[in-house]
């Protein structure tokens, strides 16, 4: 297992350098100058912000240095927000966003395990058609479009929740966590039923129930584990897809976090917040990747012994 | 070699009457199991015996409700046990039965044992669920029970995975999950099927040790007759969900009445082929062939060292258990697989220096079948394309005259004309196996190699299709490598025979030969292991066969 | 092949072939059907927007400004007193050419890249593979955000772009497919029939490679057209004056309150559209009998 902890850990390093680098050169290489938007400026002053921000070197050596800030976890001032630090902005905007994921991470999983083991344990009934048809919706109504929509319902014609912020308002963190974790929550359900069932067609459920044990006991101890790994698998490319999402949830709600920095960043032409910021939710994205893939292997005893342990 | 007690007093622990099951589908109600009765007495083994689609195993797992409902339905019948209906119980009093009085073995100890527990989990759960004991007392019970059951060492491996097993030893380990609560019957489905031969005769003997000194009855279920030959007290034999034929063991093997008894045993392969050739030249001649796989890190030498001949006209029978390295052997002669080192003889041609043209006129004239007809043919091809194929490719016929072609050929395999258009999902198993040996046969091969052609067909289509492969071996002149994990079905074609063990050549010698004086110790266990060799010996209307 | 010239063949029964079986198995999955026609009905829509739309695209009626539905305009009108459903004809286009475009480029890189790694296997495969598995990893998301910024909203771009993230699941798909197609007997049974590669791979392996490759395309189109609509909401995607079904959510979800209708018929376009092609991909995947396919 330890081999297979260090071999993905090492495997990751190479993706985050690539990662790094490709959005070095490629922000680097972004057509308008950071202060071309700008009237003109005196070229002292230019050049002392250029030297500030280090454009005054050769390219690699700029990479370098950058390289090497990073290690420090340096990651550099912003173009637009003159005297602060991108480390600042992100330590403002991360927090928002993470509790938000987490939310809806606990909403996606929650919902849609519960429901993908209801369903699974009688295929082809009510049971199973009403929680897949919702998990169907949840699927092909889009965040974007189930945000607007939770607001209008809920906020506008129900007035029961506030529409906008964050922690500003009792309740306020209720409809972004649904809108962002109800599309998780659907495809953790189609992963999970689709996972049991597949368990409890094999031999040995069969052979539990020849023991006389009663049915939850066969479902709780024999097939949740099988059943459930292929949802551990999916946590890393659903965290992935949680942070994205926050850029459209947290717009919509207007909530001060990362994803709506980010956004801005993008509008504002900000190259050292994209650049910084990339590079910080790219990092927290491989090592959900690992966390999901180690969780996942370390769940099946075959994988487990593979690895070492012998 | 009879292991169980004819001497005890018989009562029923199980007396099933007038069973019925049927499975109701969109397309149509199917009658499995039609009107059965039959018995299993205290300290006795019942066998049902019956090919696939008997309706054997819906029988006995609906007597414990594993049968899901709906499709599945009982249509009537009783089945006592002490007394008791089982099938009028609620599911909570049958689950109370399950595992404590009624207990199951199952075919495939691969499959059957959950992969995420370990086996002392999985051991003890009978024992905690249905008795009032503490969790040491049960790993205790668990300990001593995998001891019975000759697991080595139990206290250090009652902690593993089962993968960590090989399938023997998961079989021992499912044989005692279901005996540590004592109970008082015992369904085993076929608990040997899915093993070596040589592990089967071994499980067989310590289910019936087992069964012995416990007292209990089992039901055995196979589609195998010659596997329950040398246990069983009482034998059913099922077909198409009824019972044609009950008797005891004698009677069934000796004056068996009906036809499809009689065919089946007829089926069981015994005796050898009647002529041998005289002794010609090598077509083929392997010498220090080595052939090893990268398995991870490791590399695994399959097959090691080995040199044999084949003969022109000579049938040569390839014998060896999982892991001998047959298959690579005669996947090698073809190139299928590169072998690492040595050298292949066909004809005065070096087949592992071959170029890819030359190869290709080389493969005109070798050919194989394989062991799986469902994979062995292209689904999304009718027989008309699959045959068609070698004949276009190596320019026998035209596209305006390959029909006729094909045709002939499904006539010599005994195929119907009218299934030309048809697809290989639309025929049996013995059908889709007629048609890859139509495939191999259609450029006319000097040379065939068959890996296990009748291993994945029932017994009685087993029979036919060796039979077909005897004539056209004949009509075609052909030279075969017939590779088989089973003595018996080997003895009935091979001339001679090279026994396999974990890549090596133990012995080679003329069929009746190896037969009659097995040289080495490998060899007499794999001929000792042979079910139903004792009785058959002893059946009169059996050949000549005598084993010590 | 030619049907040969046989009155014992012409005589003989017709098989099924697992196609036409498929074809029956996915006729009465009642979903299925009503996807395959609702995708159709909005395709030849798409295809005929520029005559049969009812105004054109870019007519306004400043002084009609906001109307609900009426009789006029079906679907009501937006702030410039534009037809919106002539908008909405208009962004399916769009948003429709986007799917399947960036889908087609996913489907060629993938395929390509899955059946050369699988059939080649040994060291060639591991390269590839790696390749893949380290692109895996990456947050491409931020990727295609990041590229929308940096080269401006440019639509041939943001064909390349989903197109580039959304090949590396099929690689996967075909490379195991083909992986496990080549061990089959019947694989090996053609190769020691002597056939050469390429008739292995047009005649055994691409037919049967081919359902799970359908299912998922059926799939992959929906989460593009999801990609677009997610990028467009953010502004980071299609640009006016050209308009898509994401970027006219995003006008509706701004003015919902006293407009709502200007979000929720974009929005039912685009969810009607994904209900079907999902509908569409899982019958496929019922009739076809493809296991694991993207669950």
């Amino acid at each position: 297992m330890w081999r297979f902890i260090g071999f993905r850990v090492l495997q990751s390093i190479p993706v985050l350098l690539v990662v790094i680098t490709v959005t070095f050169f490629l922000v680097r290489i972004a057509p308008g100058g950071p202060f071309s938007s700008e009237k003109a400026v005196i070229p002292e002053v230019k050049a002392a912000l250029e030297a500030q921000y280090r454009l005054n070197l050769p390219m690699f050596e700029q990479y370098t240095a950058y390289l090497g800030d990073l290690a420090q976890g340096d990651l550099g001032p912003s173009f637009k927000y003159p005297g602060r630090s991108v480390n600042e902005l992100i330590a403002a905007g991360f927090p928002v966003t993470a509790e938000l994921g987490l939310y809806a991470l606990l909403v996606a999983i929650s919902i849609g395990a519960v429901a993908g083991v209801i369903a699974s344990l009688r295929p082809n009934t009510a049971q199973d058609y009403i929680p897949m048809s919702v998990a169907m919706i949840g699927i092909c109504v889009p965040s974007l479009l189930m945000g607007p929509i939770l607001i209008l319902v809920f906020g506008i014609y129900l007035e029961w929740l506030p529409v906008s912020g964050w922690g500003d308002m009792p309740g306020d963190k209720i409809l972004p966590a649904i809108t962002l974790g109800s599309t998780y929550a659907a495809y953790i359900a189609r992963l999970s039923r689709a996972g049991m069932l597949e368990v409890m067609s094999q031999d040995y459920i069969r052979t539990a129930r020849a023991k006389g044990l009663p049915e939850w006991r066969v479902v709780v101890g024999h097939a949740l584990r099988g059943g459930l790994i292929p949802v551990v698998a999916f946590l890393g490319p659903a965290f992935a897809g949680l942070l994205s999402g926050s850029f459209v949830v947290e717009t919509i709600f207007q909530i001060p976090g990362l994803g709506r920095f980010y956004v801005q960043a993008a509008f504002n032409r900000d190259y050292t917040m994209i650049l910084g910021a990339t590079v910080f939710l790219a990092t927290l994205i491989v090592v959900f990747n690992l966390l999901s893939d180690i969780l996942a292997a370390w769940m099946n005893p075959r994988l487990r012994s593979q690895y070492g342990e012998r | 070699m009879r292991w169980t007690c004819a001497a005890r007093r018989t009562d029923p622990v199980l007396k099933v009457e007038n069973l019925s099951v049927s499975f109701v589908t969109r397309m149509g109600t199917n009658k499995a199991v039609d009107d059965i009765s039959f018995t299993v007495e205290t300290g006795r083994i019942t066998a049902v015996i019956g090919e696939s689609g008997s309706g054997k195993s819906v029988a006995c797992y609906s007597l414990l409700g594993l049968i899901p409902q709906p499709p599945g339905r009982i249509d009537g019948g009783r089945a006592l046990f002490h007394g008791q209906d089982l099938l009028q119980m609620t599911a909570a009093e049958l689950r109370r039965i399950r595992g404590r009085d009624i207990a199951m073995v199952f075919q495939d100890p691969m499959t059957c044992l959950n992969p995420y527990m370990t086996i002392g989990q999985q051991l003890v759960e009978p024992l905690l669920y249905h008795k009032k004991v503490s969790r040491a007392q049960a790993r205790d019970r668990a300990l001593e029970l995998l001891d019975e059951v000759g697991i080595r060492d139990p206290a250090s491996t009652i902690d593993n995975y089962p993968h960590q097993f090989s399938g023997g030893m998961r079989q021992r380990v499912m044989i005692a999950m279901a005996l540590i609560n004592e109970p008082e019957l015992l369904i085993a489905d076929e608990p040997t099927t899915a093993l070596d031969v040589t592990i089967q005769a071994q499980i067989l003997k310590l289910l019936a040790t087992l069964q012995a000194k416990r007292n209990i009855g089992i039901l055995f279920i196979s589609h195998d007759l010659a596997v329950v030959a040398d246990i069983a007290d009482q034998i059913v034999v099922m077909q198409q969900g009824r019972i044609v034929e009950t008797g005891n063991r004698d009677a069934i093997f000796r004056h068996a009445s009906h036809p499809y008894t009689q065919k089946l045993l007829q089926a069981i392969p015994r005796g050898g082929k009647p002529v041998a050739l005289p002794t010609s030249l090598p077509l083929v001649t392997v010498r220090n062939l080595c052939t090893s796989f990268q398995s991870g890190n490791t590399v695994v030498k399959a097959v090691d060292d080995v040199s044999f001949e084949v003969l022109r006209g000579e049938v040569l029978g390839l014998v060896g258990e999982s892991g001998s390295g047959k298959s690579t052997i005669g996947r090698s002669l073809l190139r299928l697989v590169h072998a690492s080192s040595g050298q292949i003889d066909f004809d005065g041609i070096d087949v592992t220096a071959l170029q890819r043209r030359e190869l290709k006129n080389l493969r005109r004239r070798m050919q194989f079948i394989f062991q799986d007809p469902f994979a062995s043919l292209n689904p999304r091809m009718t027989v008309y394309d699959t045959l068609a194929e070698p004949l276009l490719l190596h320019g026998i016929e035209t596209r305006s005259t390959v029909g006729a072609h094909v045709l002939r050929l499904m006539d010599d395999v005994g195929l119907a004309r009218t299934f030309v258009r048809k697809y290989p999902h639309e025929f049996s198993g013995g059908q889709r196996q007629r048609i890859a040996i139509g495939r191999a046969l259609a450029t006319r091969p000097d040379f065939v190699v068959a890996d296990e052609p009748v291993s994945a067909l029932d017994v009685t289509i087993q029979a036919q299709i060796l039979e077909l492969m005897r004539e056209l071996g004949r009509e075609y002149g052909l030279t075969m490598l017939f590779i088989s994990h089973d003595l018996s079905v080997v003895r009935q074609l091979a001339d001679r025979i090279v026994v396999l063990y974990k890549g090596k050549i133990v012995e080679q010698a003329a069929t009746e030969d190896l037969f009659q004086r097995p040289q080495q110790a490998y060899t007499q266990q794999l001929l000792r292991s042979i079910p139903g060799s004792t009785l058959l010996a002893a059946d009169p209307s059996g050949t000549d066969t005598t084993l010590s | 092949m030619s049907a040969p010239q046989i009155t014992d063949i012409a005589q003989a029964e017709q098989g099924t072939s697992l196609w036409r079986d498929a074809w029956l198995r996915l006729r009465r999955n009642r979903l299925a059907v009503c996807g395959l026609a609702v995708l159709a009905f909005f395709i030849l829509v798409a295809l005929l927007t520029p005559w049969i739309a009812p105004y054109g695209y870019a007519q306004q009626q400043l002084a009609v400004g906001a109307t609900p539905p009426s009789a006029a305009h079906w679907l009501g009108t937006d702030i410039f007193g534009r037809d919106l459903l002539t908008q909405i004809m208009y962004g399916g286009r769009v948003s429709l050419a986007v799917g399947f475009i960036a889908t087609a480029v996913a489907l060629l890189i993938g395929v390509t890249w899955g059946a050369v790694a699988g059939y080649a296997g040994g060291k060639v495969d591991a390269v590839m593979m790696r390749l893949v598995d380290i692109l895996y990893a990456l947050p491409f998301m931020i990727f295609i955000v990041l590229l929308m910024v940096v080269f401006g909203r440019n639509m041939l771009l943001l064909f390349l772009a989903i197109g580039a993230v959304e090949w590396l699941t099929m690689a996967r798909i075909m490379r195991s497919q083909v992986q496990s197609l080549r061990q089959q007997e019947f694989v090996e049974a053609a190769i020691s029939l002597g056939l050469s590669p390429a008739t292995i791979i047009r005649r055994h392996l691409v037919p049967n490679a081919l359902g799970p490759i359908i299912v998922y395309t059926t799939l992959t189109i929906p989460s593009v057209m999801l990609l677009e609509a997610f990028l467009s909401f953010l502004g980071l995607g299609v640009q006016p004056p050209q308009t898509s079904w994401g970027l006219l959510i995003s006008y509706g979800a701004e003015s919902m309150e006293e407009y709502p209708w200007l979000l929720i018929f974009p929005g039912l376009a685009l969810t009607l559209t994904l209900f079907s092609l999902n509908f569409l991909g899982d019958g496929l995947r019922d009739a076809l009998d493809v296991r694991g396919a993207k669950d």
